[in-house]
């Protein structure tokens, strides 16, 4: 059975500017349709309040995994949580991942959306600390590096 | 969409994330996969071939019945199972939901960083 969803669309705009329209909370807010407290931060939980018409009183709150400039944008959340008297949190959350590559007109953005079934959440929670963790150290190797050689 | 089909999915909501646990299990995937099908299958018959005891397989039955997935029916002394595709066909209404809106939510993002 199919449990993700995958969508690729092409941008006629430049990777940094769709980067931007991502991952700034001021112009997420615009597009998504969601007023946010404030600015994404990775491994931190953003909250804010949907502006879509007729959704206002829904709550948004994710948990930001991964912000590759440029390249990665990743959180994990309730899809379509909307019914305010519902408490989604002992759901499994899904993972929403936004990849971005140049192409010769703009942009190729690929949008995932998986998890629908297979990891129950507390499984997922140390999956994705594990995951950090990795990539914390990564970053770590290349600053070590870049200090050593410069 | 309509208010009518987001609210008509935000009730039917309820019943779908224990249907994704009850399929978040390699074990009761296969059952599935032997189950559907739409052949009744007894304990016995789903336990031959696999390394899991009788008890164990009853278990994991017993979480696909409670989400509706199979029913068992009796036949004489022995429990059959089969398979019921309703619960699986509202997840993937489900999926197709949240297919549309990210549809709706990249189409504005388009339009955002385009203009």
């Amino acid at each position: 059975m199919n449990n993700h969803i995958e969508k690729r669309i092409e941008l006629k705009a430049p990777v940094s500017r769709v980067w931007r329209a991502l991952t700034d909370y001021q112009e997420f807010r615009q597009w998504f349709r969601v007023k946010l407290d404030g600015p994404f931060v990775a491994g931190q939980v953003s909250r804010g309040r949907i502006t879509h018409p007729g959704y206002e009183h829904v709550k948004w709150e994710a948990v930001v995994q991964k912000m590759e400039p440029e390249g990665l944008f990743s959180f994990t959340w309730h899809p379509c949580a909307i019914d305010p008297q519902k408490d989604y949190s002992m759901e499994t959350p899904t993972l929403v991942e936004f990849r971005l590559e140049k192409t010769t007109n703009g942009t190729l953005l690929v949008l995932t959306e998986s998890g629908f079934d297979k990891i129950p959440s507390d499984r997922r929670l140390e999956a994705f600390r594990r995951n950090d963790g990795g990539w914390t150290q990564q970053m770590k190797n290349i600053e070590n590096h870049v200090s050593q050689t410069s | 969409m309509s208010h009518k089909r987001r609210s008509r999915l935000a009730v039917k909501r309820q019943a779908r994330a224990p249907v994704f646990a009850a399929l978040g299990d390699e074990t009761r995937l296969s059952l599935v996969a032997k189950l559907c099908g739409r052949q009744p299958y007894s304990i016995s018959q789903l336990t031959h071939g696999s390394k899991l005891t009788r008890q164990a397989i009853t278990k994991h039955l017993r979480v696909l019945e409670s989400v509706g997935i199979v029913h068992s029916v009796r036949s004489g002394r022995e429990s059959l199972f089969e398979f019921d595709p309703q619960p699986i066909e509202g997840i993937r209404e489900y999926l197709d939901f949240v297919s549309e809106q990210w549809d709706e939510a990249l189409a504005r993002l388009k339009s955002f960083v385009e203009d």
